[in-house]
C-alpha cells in the first residue's frame, strides 16, 4: 500500500498494523517476531459464526415476506424500496470502483469499499477499529496517565482490574458475563515519551488483543488528539466466545466510549454519571442508568 | 421524595421516588422552592421526543436550597441558587468558547451513541429531558442532584423572590439568546412567531437589544395581550393573512429578522401542517415546522433567522431555496444559559427586565401532573406554571392565599 501520510503519524502507524495483520493472515500463520503474536481463528468456530448469520438472515426475509402479502400499501412500500436498493446498489458499485493507490489522507479505520478489502483482511473481529477525539490537555499529561495502565479501569468499559507485573507488562482483569472474569497478559511494544504506546496481549492470555494509542498536537490552544487503535480477535473455547460477545460485539463502540470516558476524566477530573432517581422500582439513585 | 414522573404520551404522575445522592464530588444537592413546567415539557408529555422512559423524572426549570455538596462543589449549604437547565462542565473546548450548551462532557459515555447517531455528533446534556441529553433526573421534585455544580448554578440575593428569578434557569436567557441571535440592527423589526414564555421573553429582550418594532405572531388571545403589553405589534394568525400583514406593516420590505419561538409542534391549518400532522402520528415523521416555514417565506432578502424552538430530527419540504436565494442567515441551538445568567440577574436586579408578568398559576408540586394537562389543553388561560414543591406541606388555606392567580 502506498501511503503518502507524513504530516499523520497516528494514520501511518495504523496502516502499519493493518499491512501486517495482511501478511499474518496470508502466512496461514503467527508472524515471526514472538512478541506480536495473535492466534489465529478457529477454522471451525468461523464456519459456525457464518454459519448462524445465514439462518438469521434467512428467518429475517421469511418474515418480511409473509406480512408484505397482508397490505398493498406496505406491497407497494416493499417494492419502492427495492427498486431504491437496487438502484443504491448500482450506484454503490460505481461509487466502490477506485483502484491503486490511496489518495485520502486519512486513517486506515475509516477506509470503505474496495479501499477497505484492499487494506485490511476480511476475518470476523479482526478488523481494526479506532476512535480519535480531542482532548485540551497537553500531551506529556494524557501520555503520563495512560502509561500508568493501573487507572484504566476508571475509564475503560469491561477492565475491572490493572495488575502491574512489570514496567512493560501487566494484567488486566476483565469482566465476563455471568459475574466471571478473563485475564490478559499485555506487554508494551512501543512506548515512545508524549507520542505513543502500543501493547499486545501475550500469547497464554485468554484474548488476543492489541492496543495502540497516540497523541498528537492538536491545532494552537485546543490541546491533543488522542487516537485509539483497538484489536481483537476471537479466543477459542465456551468462555472466549462468552468474553468476544461482550468486546466484539461493538468494539468500535467500546473505542468510542472508553476514550470518550478518558477525555471526560481529564478535562473534568470525574467520569459524568446520570445516577440520580426515578420512578423506576428496583433503580438505585447511585447507580448509572442506561 | 415526590416527583413529577414520565409514564408515556400524555401521562405523568406524581410518584415516591427514591431521595437522590452525591454521587461525584463536583455533586451538589438542591432542596427545590420553585420549579416550573416548560413548552419543551409539552414535546415530552406529546411523545415527540425519543428515548424516554417510563420512570424519568421530568422538569428543567428549577432553583432551590443548597442542602448537600461534593468535596469539589463550590456552593455552600443553605445557598440559594438557580439552575441552568444545560448541564456544563466548563472545562471543555466548547465550554471555553461559551457555547455550553455544546459541552463535550456532560453526557455520559453510555448515553451519547444515540444523539451521536442522530445528530453526527453526541449532545450536551440536560436536567429531566430525555435520555439522549444524558438521562439525568429532573427538578421537578423535592430534592435533585446537580452535577458539575461548581459551573452552573447562580446564586441569588435573598432580596429577589423566587419568581423574579425562577426563570433565569432556561426561557428568560432562551428569549434573550434568541434576540442575540437575531443580530438586531438599529431601525429593525423583529418578527416574533409564538408568544409563550420564551416568545414574551425574546419580544422583550429584542427591545431591550435596540429593535425599532417588534411583530408577535399567536392565535391565543391572552398571550397576544401579554405582548401587546410588551410592546410588540400583535397579529392574530386566525384573522390576517400573516405574510401580507408583515409585508404591509413594513413598507413592502418584510421583517429583518425573524424568530421561532413555536417549534416541533406548530399550530395552523394549513396543507402542509396537516400532512406533517400525519406523518407525526404514523411515526415516519417528527418536525411540523409549519411557522419556520412562513417565517423564512416571510423574512426580508439578507434577513436573520433565529430558531430557539425545539426541533428533534428530519424535516419535510424545508424552504430551502428560499434561505439560499434570499441570502438569510440561520442561527439556532439549545442556549448556552451559563454565558447569560450574571448579565441577566443584574438586569432583574436594577427592574430592566420584568419576569414575573408571565406566570399564571402557581401551585403545588402534588397537582404537577394535573397541570400537565391543563397546560397543554388550555394554552390560552395557562401561560406559565410554577409548581411550589413546598406548598404540599401547607394547610390548605395558606394554600389559596399562596396561589395567588394574576388575571392574564
Amino acid at each position: 500500500m502506498v501511503r503518502n501520510n507524513d504530516n499523520d503519524g497516528v494514520a501511518a502507524e495504523a496502516a502499519r498494523l493493518n499491512e501486517e495483520a495482511v501478511r499474518k493472515a496470508a502466512r496461514g500463520a503467527p508472524v515471526k517476531n514472538g512478541d506480536r503474536q495473535i492466534p489465529h481463528v478457529d477454522e471451525d468456530e468461523r464456519v459456525r459464526i457464518s454459519d448462524a448469520e445465514d439462518i438469521h438472515g434467512d428467518r429475517a426475509s421469511r418474515k418480511g415476506g409473509s406480512s408484505s402479502g397482508a397490505l398493498i400499501g406496505l406491497g407497494l412500500t416493499l417494492a419502492t424500496a427495492g427498486a431504491a436498493a437496487f438502484l443504491f446498489a448500482k450506484a454503490k458499485a460505481a461509487d466502490d470502483e477506485p483502484d491503486g493507490p490511496l489518495l485520502s489522507d486519512a486513517p486506515d479505520h475509516v477506509l470503505r469499499g474496495k479501499a477497505l478489502k484492499r487494506a485490511q483482511n476480511q476475518e470476523k473481529g479482526r478488523s481494526l477499529v479506532g476512535r480519535t477525539v480531542t482532548i485540551g490537555k497537553p500531551a506529556d499529561e494524557l501520555y503520563a496517565f495512560w502509561r500508568k495502565f493501573e487507572r484504566f479501569p476508571e475509564f475503560m468499559d469491561n477492565v475491572r482490574e490493572i495488575r502491574r507485573i512489570d514496567d512493560t507488562r501487566s494484567e488486566w482483569i476483565i469482566e465476563a458475563p455471568a459475574g466471571a472474569t478473563v485475564s490478559v497478559k499485555t506487554r508494551i511494544i512501543e512506548d515512545v515519551p508524549g507520542k505513543t504506546i502500543a501493547w499486545v496481549s501475550e500469547p497464554d492470555s485468554q484474548i488476543a488483543h492489541e492496543g495502540r494509542v497516540e497523541f498528537a498536537e492538536a491545532p494552537p490552544g485546543r490541546g491533543t488528539y488522542v487516537r485509539l487503535l483497538l484489536r481483537y480477535t476471537p479466543p477459542a473455547g465456551e468462555i472466549g466466545r462468552l468474553v468476544a460477545k461482550v468486546l466484539q460485539r461493538e468494539p468500535n463502540v467500546q473505542a468510542r466510549r472508553d476514550l470518550r470516558r478518558f477525555k471526560q476524566l481529564m478535562e473534568t477530573g470525574e467520569v459524568p454519571v446520570n445516577a440520580s432517581p426515578s420512578g423506576r422500582k428496583g433503580e438505585s439513585p447511585t447507580e448509572p442508568r442506561f | 421524595m415526590r416527583a413529577l414522573t414520565f409514564h408515556g404520551r400524555h401521562d405523568v404522575r406524581v410518584d415516591n421516588v427514591p431521595d437522590p445522592e452525591i454521587v461525584l464530588p463536583r455533586d451538589a444537592i438542591l432542596k427545590v422552592t420553585s420549579t416550573a413546567i416548560c413548552g419543551s415539557d409539552l414535546h415530552l408529555y406529546d411523545g415527540y421526543i425519543p428515548t424516554m422512559r417510563a420512570g424519568d423524572i421530568l422538569g428543567h426549570e428549577f432553583m432551590g436550597e443548597v442542602v448537600e455538596v461534593g468535596s469539589k462543589s463550590t456552593l455552600k449549604k443553605g445557598q440559594r441558587v438557580v439552575v441552568p437547565f444545560t448541564i456544563s462542565c466548563g472545562s471543555c473546548f466548547f465550554c471555553d468558547k461559551q457555547q455550553y450548551s455544546a459541552c463535550d462532557n456532560s453526557n455520559p459515555a453510555e448515553t451519547s451513541d444515540a444523539s451521536e447517531t442522530l445528530m453526527g455528533h453526541a449532545m450536551g446534556a440536560a436536567f429531566g429531558y430525555a435520555h439522549l441529553t444524558g438521562g439525568y433526573a429532573g427538578g421537578q421534585a423535592e430534592y435533585v442532584r446537580v452535577p458539575f455544580s461548581d459551573v452552573g448554578p447562580i446564586v441569588v440575593p435573598d432580596h429577589l423572590d423566587d419568581d423574579k428569578v425562577l426563570f433565569l434557569s432556561d426561557i428568560l436567557p432562551t428569549g434573550w439568546h434568541a434576540a442575540v441571535n437575531a443580530d438586531i440592527e438599529p431601525g429593525d423589526t423583529v418578527a416574533v412567531w409564538g408568544c409563550g414564555p420564551v416568545g414574551l421573553f425574546a419580544i422583550q429582550s429584542a427591545f431591550k437589544l435596540g429593535a425599532h418594532r417588534v411583530i408577535a405572531i399567536d392565535h391565543y388571545p391572552s398571550r397576544l395581550k401579554l405582548a401587546k403589553k410588551l410592546g410588540a405589534d400583535i397579529l392574530d394568525y386566525r384573522e390576517v393573512e400573516v405574510l401580507e400583514a408583515l409585508k404591509e406593516l413594513t413598507g413592502g420590505i418584510g421583517p429583518d429578522a425573524v424568530i421561532d419561538c413555536v417549534g416541533m409542534e406548530s399550530h395552523g391549518l394549513a396543507i402542509d401542517n396537516l400532512m406533517d400532522t400525519a406523518k407525526a402520528h404514523l411515526m415516519i415523521g417528527t418536525e411540523r415546522p409549519h411557522a419556520l416555514r412562513q417565517m423564512i417565506i416571510a423574512c426580508r432578502k439578507g434577513g436573520r433567522v433565529s430558531i430557539p424552538g425545539v426541533y428533534g430530527g428530519f424535516a419535510d419540504k424545508f424552504p430551502l431555496g428560499q434561505l439560499m436565494e434570499k441570502g438569510l442567515t440561520v442561527k439556532s441551538g439549545q442556549t448556552p444559559v451559563q454565558k447569560y445568567t450574571k448579565d441577566l440577574l443584574k438586569l432583574i436586579e436594577d427592574g430592566e427586565l420584568d419576569t414575573t408578568f408571565m406566570i399564571s398559576h402557581r401551585e403545588p408540586l402534588n397537582d404537577a401532573a394535573e397541570l400537565y394537562q391543563k397546560w397543554h389543553d388550555e394554552q390560552d388561560s395557562y401561560t406559565k406554571i410554577v409548581l411550589k414543591p413546598g406548598m404540599d406541606q401547607k394547610p390548605k388555606a395558606d394554600l389559596t392565599a399562596a396561589r395567588q392567580v394574576e388575571p392574564a
